[in-house]
């Protein structure tokens, strides 16, 4: 079985990407699966979506266990936990970012000896979200080896049946753009065998204990644990303060941000907690001054991420 | 008939489409808006002849729901977790009137605290409402059980509403081949609706009964339901012969795998049966006679059936994705019930995995299986057990470790 996983962030075509991937499955005559992992998160936030395929009725569901091919739409993504998307890798599996950056820097920033791709794929410039999934889907096709071009078409037809002519095309543009760059990669993804029936481990299970209900009960009695989740792992637009320029009437900034993200220094200066700045802008619209840029989060997030 | 990849809520909307409802009630809620949004796609692109109507609640979807199928049209609905919790009062209340029509709950476990993933918590407190109760494995169940919902619910000698169930993201939101049955053939097996002299109609009021009953005529009207609840089993099993006639594809109250010889058998309901398939499998490659017992129908409880199917096995493994707070695995007790008395009859060992959508694996299920035989050897039942792993308190201990510091900052 093809047990293959593709990130990227809400908004960016994922589970479609993995649609394509399953359908081209199914079409070269695979049985196949295809299911997005999403919880209560807006756009931006980290998705995934898993695609299994086999010559056999597929009776395992859920997140797999491990995956043979985790292809990742936005390679900021990687530095943040919370996505997971290293999370089931093992030597076995085939690593593939959409990035400028070689294979050979992201080997050597991950720990791993090979089995790291990258894509560049062409995005409009200035793009908030750019669209990864077919781009995903036509790449990680051309790794498994065992789907054609044709297959790959139809499948693409298939799933954005219910897009404009002008959107489909430009989808299925990036979809093969992506297959003829890992042509020299073709076939390198292959298929975990059946497992052999030796007994496996026993779980580590434990008695869970019985707790005092003070600490058993899942209650949230103080304000502030939202502070706990870094909201701002969302964002794809980043306001940037420019000092020269703001005049320090820092009341209008921090009265609108709908996230109470804008504090103020004892100097009058406003201050972005990018922990918690989900990039809506409400500041850089009504800064006077226009002191507030917009930046793209592309590119920069590889970094580690920094407390604002 | 056609192979296409449809989700287990689009193979649920194909199977309302392929009986052809009248009348769809709905109110939103996560994992089940799918269903609603596809139907009334069709319905907005006439491709499917009904109306929707979208209610401030699911109390008053569910009695929208029961009073238009009252007058002998063609009700669907479908809700998940505290939608079906909020709609409980009128669950009762649309069965006793005996409305048939098909009810879609998309398992999604109840708060506190709030998920978003499944178990059975939500539909097994339905179990007593008089609703038919019936639960998918797979997304070409779903399809088939909305048919056979229909044709069991609305059956002269049942007339009571028919609960679909299917597991919320496992189910719902994945996507796998799908055999859509031909329409005509669909429309020819569910038939037509015939209220006969029960359609309710303004101009025609009619009485069965008063308002407000004493214990003699309560108990009558609700042993009836019992009774035709019961009888559902016959309708059912009859109509799925018919399915399986014109498909190829068995729908059997309970489902067998592998467990004619088998001396462990794993008992459980809806998709971790496909897994439960896997480990049985896994186990009779390593020696073990593994079998797999599986009902499709938990309303009316296959007694029989089960009695039958368990006869002479050594143990079973009961796998409940539920527990009833204070007592244990609801599915336990159920087979436990079913089970005393008879002779040959299983030892019953007890384990709840799967709560919140927690993942039960194909190795949980192997260790489970050599513990009701040992356990089957001693004689003597083990003590119930969650399925729970050290990694899992740890993950937990974390939490509440952030927790307590933030409470204390």
């Amino acid at each position: 079985m093809y047990r293959i996983r593709l990130h990227g962030r809400g908004g960016q075509g994922i589970q479609t990407g993995a649609r394509i991937l399953a359908s081209a499955l199914f079409v070269e005559g695979f049985e196949t699966q295809d299911s997005p992992l999403y919880g209560a998160e807006r756009r931006g936030a980290p998705v995934s979506a898993t695609v299994r395929a086999a010559r056999a009725p597929i009776r395992e569901r859920g997140l797999p266990a491990r995956a043979d091919l985790i292809a990742v739409g936005d390679e900021s993504l990687l530095g943040v936990a919370a996505a997971g998307v290293l999370r089931d890798a093992d030597e076995r599996s085939w690593l593939l970012i959409r990035s400028g950056v070689a294979a050979e820097i992201w080997r050597s920033r991950l720990g791993r000896s090979e089995r790291v791709a990258t894509f560049a794929l062409e995005v409009e410039e200035g793009a908030e979200l750019p669209l990864v999934g077919a781009a995903c889907a036509g790449a990680a096709a051309r790794m498994l080896g065992v789907v054609s071009r044709a297959s790959l078409e139809s499948a693409l037809e298939r799933e954005l049946a219910a897009l404009s002519a002008q959107a489909r095309a430009a989808s299925a543009a990036r979809a093969f753009a992506a297959w003829d760059e890992l042509a020299a990669l073709a076939g390198c993804v292959t298929e975990e065998p059946a497992p052999i029936g030796a007994p496996l481990p026993r779980p580590d299970w434990v008695d869970v204990p019985l707790d005092p209900a003070d600490v058993a009960a899942p209650d949230i009695r103080v304000p502030l644990t939202s502070v706990q989740v870094r909201t701002g792992l969302w964002r794809t637009l980043r306001p940037v303060i420019d000092d020269a320029l703001c005049r320090r009437c820092s009341w209008l900034c921090s009265s609108f941000c709908p996230d109470g993200a804008i504090s103020i220094d004892p100097d009058g200066r406003p201050c972005i907690d990018y922990d918690h700045c989900k990039g809506c802008l409400v500041c850089a619209a009504v800064c006077p001054p226009h002191a507030i840029r917009v930046e793209r989060e592309a590119g920069r997030a590889t970094e580690p991420e920094k407390v604002g | 008939m056609s192979r296409v990849l449809l989700s287990g809520n689009a193979a649920i909307a194909w199977g309302a489409r392929l009986a052809g409802v009248d009348y769809v009630p709905a109110f939103p809620i996560t994992p089940q808006t799918e269903i609603i949004e596809t139907l009334a796609g069709w319905i907005g692109s006439n491709e499917l002849d009904a109306r929707t109507v979208m209610f401030e609640s699911e109390h008053s979807m569910l009695t929208a729901a029961g009073a238009a199928a009252s007058t002998g049209v063609r009700v669907f609905t479908a809700t998940s977790s505290q939608g079906l919790l909020y709609a409980m009062e009128m669950l009762y209340s649309v069965a006793g009137w005996r409305a048939p029509f098909v009810l879609v709950n998309v398992s999604r476990a109840v708060a506190a605290p709030v998920t978003l993933h499944s178990d059975h918590g939500d539909v097994l407190a339905a179990r007593d409402s008089g609703f038919l109760q019936l639960h998918a494995a797979t997304c070409q169940e779903a399809l088939d059980l909305v048919l056979l919902g229909y044709r069991t619910a609305e059956h002269p000698d049942v007339r009571l509403p028919a609960l679909v169930n299917l597991d919320g993201f496992l189910l719902s939101f994945t996507r796998e081949p799908v055999e859509l049955p031909d329409p005509e053939l669909a429309r020819r097996f569910v038939g037509a609706f015939e209220p006969g002299a029960s359609a309710f109609r303004a101009s025609r009021p009619v009485s069965q009964a008063v308002a407000v009953l004493g214990g003699g005529p309560y108990s009558y009207f609700r042993y009836e339901m019992h009774r035709a609840s019961e009888h559902a089993g016959t309708v059912f099993a009859d109509a799925a012969i018919e399915l399986e006639a014109a498909t190829g594809r068995a729908n059997d109250a309970v489902e067998c795998y592998r467990s004619d010889d088998a001396e462990v058998v794993f008992f459980l309901i809806g998709s971790l049966s496909t897994t439960a398939k896997d480990a049985v499998d896994r186990l009779r490659e390593s020696g073990t006679r593994a079998g797999l017992v599986r009902p499709r129908l938990l309303r009316p409880f296959p007694t029989a059936a089960l009695r039958s199917a368990l006869h002479g096995r050594r143990a079973v493994a009961v796998v409940d994705q539920d527990l009833s707070i204070g007592s244990g695995g609801v599915l336990h007790a159920e087979l436990a019930g079913a089970l005393h008395g008879q002779a040959g009859a299983p030892l019953l060992a007890s384990f709840i995995g799967g709560l919140g959508g927690r993942r039960v694996g194909v190795d949980e299920l192997c260790s489970i299986s050599g513990e009701a035989l040992e356990a089957a050897s001693a004689g003597r039942p083990p003590a119930p057990r969650l399925l729970y792993t050290e990694a899992e308190l740890r993950e937990v201990r974390k939490l509440q470790a952030i927790a307590h510091e933030e409470r204390h900052r």
